[in-house]
């Protein structure tokens, strides 16, 4: 490289002699800035997605590379948030990549000072022994007045403000059936 | 809202770019308060007295969009002759029961209305008959505590027929001049002694918002659920109602008043509830002294006016999804499946029943109550009672460690291998491992498609809720007991997907759609029969899946759509995007004026017209008389906008179905600083109290506690902080918990910006950093000032960042409508961290004794006789 062509790379003449007077673009480009492209370009595909925060319902494009988020956007063509998100919604990558997520069932005894482990499938075993064996124990046909409630107070569920309305349908439909009652969420708090 | 919902506030600013007005009421004064035009600070918890001084300067000024309030409101109506107003019973309406703690409305009745027999069906939260009994002689008490005000989500409450009018609002009796009594104590002067609000400044406001109405012009409200969190707070957004309804601000483009909730789906669980007191729809779950079948379930709505009279094809047709082939007309659709309540079964009366041995299983689904519920020591107590315990969550929440590292095991009261409570904590899926949909605060549905697979463990709740119905029905499947049939005969077969064999939310999504005799899916709720001909999951989302399509998962972008962008999502009841929007309409169907043109009636083509779904009969003239003794829809006339009402009116005054009283009045918070300004009575009377001594209230005016606390949340953190709190970019941005106090404040106390300081009330004590800022004003109340230490809520002991709990501060005083707590309180601030281990509960045992805290009834408060 020549000494001209050393010097005109110099950021200050480019921003000078330049398009990009406040030098905040590409006057400001080393050769390997210049050449880093977004991973929004290199993601496998692109999935609609809703911010899972507060209740505007902000849209989110997915961008998924070999079967991992690789970023969220906000979505432009939303009529609610024309591509914006907040700073809880743009940190919604690290909310699904986070290295501290839970990602094994934690099991602890009664009693017991440490979490153990637990295979999935007896934990879903065990929990619905527990709680068939509660609803039993529980079990009310009438109460103290003889009126009929068909129910159990033995069972209580908090949470679904964070959840699907298909997985709240579901809840409250194999609750109900159980015949328990107190099913509760945030929308009470 | 620039704080807690910053995309929605893009919207705001959009109007004050186009010259609306920006008014900003709070205490303290926020991102909001910066780009606003006025930032008004107000007394946490006196919002009713402010509204009520508004909602009196309009009517002492005749300010009211009278054309709109005589067709559209009750205002007109006429009352029955026994009503009494808190103006004569110093803070009490007629009808309340001292020994009881609630009111019979028997006596706020339309006059001349049957208001008996149709009140309590299906609203058990009333009493029904006279004195104070159900129709089959039941405790009325279990009946009122079974939070059936909520029922009304959707729509009003039955009342028996139309009430007597009179159009020119003069006679004594009606509700305009009711009204006008009601508040006329509410002056300027009174906004400043309760509030803390000047008058000048109380002027800008009013000024602001009347100018701002009528037919060229409309003003909007917007909240958010801190006004839910107050033993008035059914009132407090009632008098905002009153208002914007006073001021023809309901149903038309601009107005209206916005609950910017906080949770993704929170409204979506509301409507599809995860609550104690209703069904899908808002249904009421059925109540033991009333309900025992679905004739008398239906029979409080069945054959009145308006669209709750086709309640029987809703309930039959929930039925019929739930029990499909086993749910017949011969079974009673298999009504008696249902559980049925008898009282108060809300979070914090389960949690005492958890604290008393009464309940042994608990689910907690993406909730941290350690951290998110008030009184976060009594949610700890009770979930160390439990046999079982399971947590659901992306993260390890304190909710799923209290037996190991909860506050109550550093002090000694909890004991970790004392603790019996076995805990499962399974892995949850995060929005992008699953597909779904999500209800915004504006009621509408966003579907989002799966991006990945969830990691390990993790699994939706869908398919966890699905995989354990299965599992249960499997190990029952040869029981012939009769508690086990509805679980037995439970529709519960869904197609499954993918590597994890997960159901397929389409489906489920279908079936809260519904299906008719011919097993296509619905389009629209009229459709629905009481025959069990039709099934249909939730009513009010009749529609999402109509013609067989997803309508949730349009996209159709926002440039391509006008403003009312209806191709985007689906918005519930019939992808409606402005309810009552026949009210952006004049009596005779034209628009109120061009400027404000929403929906109009297209008299060539016999229809309504408009950009939106009109929230009306579609084909129904401005003109239309309903016949005599007309009933359900049929009965609604031309000129009634607020069609879920059961009689058409947008109601100023509610006779039936408000808990705490047909018009709101200004009560102290539990635990306050000063003596109520405007009655005698101090406390909301009927507000609901949590008796246990975990729960100790502050006696007001008590200089051990002389300061006002509050919550409220920070852009950077979400709710409880499972979702916030874990992630570096936001523990960044806000890296640790702090209260916000005023300059004079800090001096009364010692406080120096930036150190530790201990923030006590008779529940606990927790430390945190002093933010002394001007963002908190010294509020002057006639003589005197009254102090606020402001709390952003979102810390605890897990995750990146981490702290005390400002929730174990607050006390559990309910509003008696919908059972949530009153997040304000009194305190003691004073310099340094709080003591450590057992010397903590000594400390604020200190404190409980100083303040005179009764022992034998810690929840009284002190205020009352």
């Amino acid at each position: 490289m020549g000494a001209k062509a050393f010097i005109e790379l110099w950021p200050v003449l480019r921003q000078l002699r330049g398009a990009d007077k406040l030098g905040r673009g590409s006057a400001v480009m080393s050769s390997r800035s210049e050449h880093l492209r977004p991973r929004t370009t290199t993601a496998d595909r692109v999935v609609d997605s809703v911010c899972p925060f507060c209740a505007v319902g902000c849209g989110q494009k997915v961008f998924v590379k070999d079967e991992k988020v690789t970023q969220i956007e906000g979505n432009p063509a939303s009529p609610i948030s024309r591509g914006r998100l907040c700073p809880k919604g743009s940190a919604s990558t690290q909310l699904v990549t986070s290295p501290t997520r839970e990602t094994k069932v934690r099991y602890r005894r009664p009693h017991g000072t440490e979490w153990e482990d637990l295979d999935l499938d007896t934990a879903m075993d065990m929990i619905a022994d527990r709680v068939i064996k509660t609803r039993r124990e529980f079990w009310e046909w009438e109460d103290d007045e003889g009126r009929r409630t068909r129910r159990t107070l033995g069972i209580a569920s908090l949470g679904g403000a964070t959840l699907d309305n298909e997985e709240n349908y579901l809840m409250k439909k194999l609750y109900t059936a159980m015949g328990a009652i107190q099913i509760e969420n945030q929308a009470r708090i | 809202m620039a704080e807690a919902h910053p995309v929605g506030f893009q919207w705001v600013m959009e109007a004050k770019r186009r010259g609306a007005t920006i008014i900003h009421v709070d205490p303290r004064f926020t991102r909001t308060s910066a780009v606003a035009d006025l930032h008004v600070p107000i007394r946490a918890g006196s919002d009713i007295a402010f509204l009520g001084g508004l909602v009196n300067h309009v009517l002492s000024n005749d300010l009211d969009f009278r054309e709109y309030v005589v067709p559209y409101t009750n205002a007109a109506a006429i009352i029955d002759e026994r009503f009494l107003d808190t103006e004569d019973l110093d803070g009490f309406f007629s009808g309340f029961d001292t020994e009881r703690g609630h009111y019979d409305p028997e006596s706020w009745q339309y006059d001349g209305t049957e208001a008996a027999p149709a009140a309590g069906q299906r609203d058990p939260a009333q009493d029904t008959g006279p004195h104070g009994s159900s129709p089959d002689g039941g405790d009325s008490k279990d009946l009122h505590e079974s939070a059936a005000s909520e029922s009304h989500g959707s729509g009003g409450p039955p009342v028996e027929g139309k009430p007597p009018r009179d159009e020119t609002l003069q006679h004594p009796r009606c509700v305009y001049q009711i009204l006008k009594r009601h508040f006329a104590r509410y002056t300027p002067e009174m906004v400043q002694e309760v509030c803390g609000i000047a008058p000048e400044q109380f002027r800008q406001v009013a000024d602001a918002l009347t100018h701002n109405s009528g037919r060229e012009r409309t003003t909007a409200f917007c909240y958010a659920v801190g006004w839910t969190h107050h033993s008035v707070g059914s009132q407090m957004i009632r008098t905002a109602s009153i208002l914007q309804t006073l001021l023809g601000n309901i149903g038309r483009p601009g107005g209206g008043i916005m609950a910017l909730r906080g949770h993704a789906s929170i409204q979506g669980s509301t409507d599809i509830p995860t609550l104690f007191n209703i069904l899908p729809g808002y249904l009421p779950m059925p109540h033991a002294a009333q309900h025992q079948d679905l004739d008398s379930y239906v029979e409080g709505d069945a054959g009145k006016t308006g669209f709750w009279g086709n309640m029987r094809a809703y309930a039959v047709s929930l039925l019929k999804s739930y029990w499909g082939d086993a749910a017949t007309a011969g079974n009673d659709f298999c009504f008696d499946y249902l559980p049925r309540l008898t009282g108060d079964h809300s979070t914090y009366n389960t949690v005492k029943g958890q604290i008393e041995g009464r309940s042994k299983g608990y689910f907690l689904v993406g909730e941290n109550p350690a951290v998110g519920s008030a009184n976060g020591k009594m949610q700890r107590l009770g979930m160390a009672n439990l046999d079982w315990l399971v947590v659901r969550d992306l993260q390890m929440i304190e909710s799923a460690t209290f037996w190991k590292d909860g506050p109550e095991i550093a002090t000694g009261e909890l004991v970790t291998e004392e603790i019996g409570t076995e805990v499962f904590f399974m892995p949850a899926a995060s929005h992008v491992e699953k597909a779904g949909s999500f209800t915004q605060t504006q009621r509408m549905l966003q579907w989002r498609d799966k991006a990945v697979e969830p990691p390990g463990d993790a699994r939706s709740e869908l398919q966890f809720y699905y995989e354990l119905g299965q599992r249960i029905r499997e190990k029952l499947k040869d029981s012939t007991d009769e508690m086990d049939r509805p679980l037995l005969d439970l529709t519960w077969d869904y197609p499954t997907e993918g590597p994890l064999h997960e159901p397929d939310g389409h489906a489920v999504l279908r079936e809260i759609n519904g299906t008719g005799p011919d097993g296509r899916a619905l389009s629209a709720y009229t459709q629905l029969e009481d025959d069990g001909s039709t099934s249909c999951g939730c009513w009010i989302y009749c529609g999402v899946y109509a013609d067989e399509v997803n309508q949730a998962r349009r996209r159709k972008p926002h440039w391509e759509q006008d403003y009312v962008a209806s191709e985007w999502g689906w918005v519930w009841p019939a992808n409606r995007r402005i309810l009552y929007n026949r009210a952006s309409a004049a009596p005779d169907g034209t628009p109120w004026s061009e400027r404000k043109r929403y929906m109009w009636w297209d008299a060539e083509q016999h229809t309504w017209a408009g950009s939106d779904v009109v929230d009306f009969i579609a084909d129904r003239p401005p003109d239309h008389v309903p016949d005599e003794g007309a009933t359900g829809p049929d009965a609604i006339g031309g000129q009634d906008p607020f069609i879920m009402q059961t009689d058409g009116k947008a109601w100023l005054y509610a006779p039936l179905g408000v808990a705490d009283g047909p018009l709101p009045t200004h009560y102290e918070p539990p635990e306050s600083p000063i003596h109520n300004p405007l009655y005698r009575q101090q406390n909301n009377p009927s507000r609901r109290k949590l008796d246990h001594p975990a729960n100790p209230i502050n006696p007001s005016y008590s200089e051990v506690f002389p300061y006002v606390f509050t919550t409220y949340r920070l852009t950077e953190h979400h709710t409880a902080g499972a979702m916030s709190r874990t992630l570096p970019y936001l523990t960044e941005l806000q890296p640790e918990p702090f209260c916000e106090v005023s300059r004079r404040l800090a001096e009364e106390r010692g406080l120096t910006h930036g150190d530790w300081v201990t923030i006590v009330t008779a529940r606990t004590a927790i430390e945190a950093r002093v933010l002394v800022t001007d963002r908190m004003r010294s509020l002057r109340l006639g003589d005197r000032f009254v102090e606020h230490v402001g709390l952003p809520y979102h810390w605890g002991p897990n995750g990146l960042t981490t702290g005390d709990s400002p929730n174990d501060l607050v006390n559990v005083t309910m509003d008696p409508n919908v059972y949530i707590q009153d997040k304000v309180g009194t305190c003691d601030i004073r310099p340094g961290r709080r003591p450590r281990g057992p010397a903590l509960t000594s400390y604020v045992e200190d404190y409980r004794r100083r303040a005179g805290v009764d022992t034998a009834d810690p929840t009284n408060g002190r205020t009352e006789g």
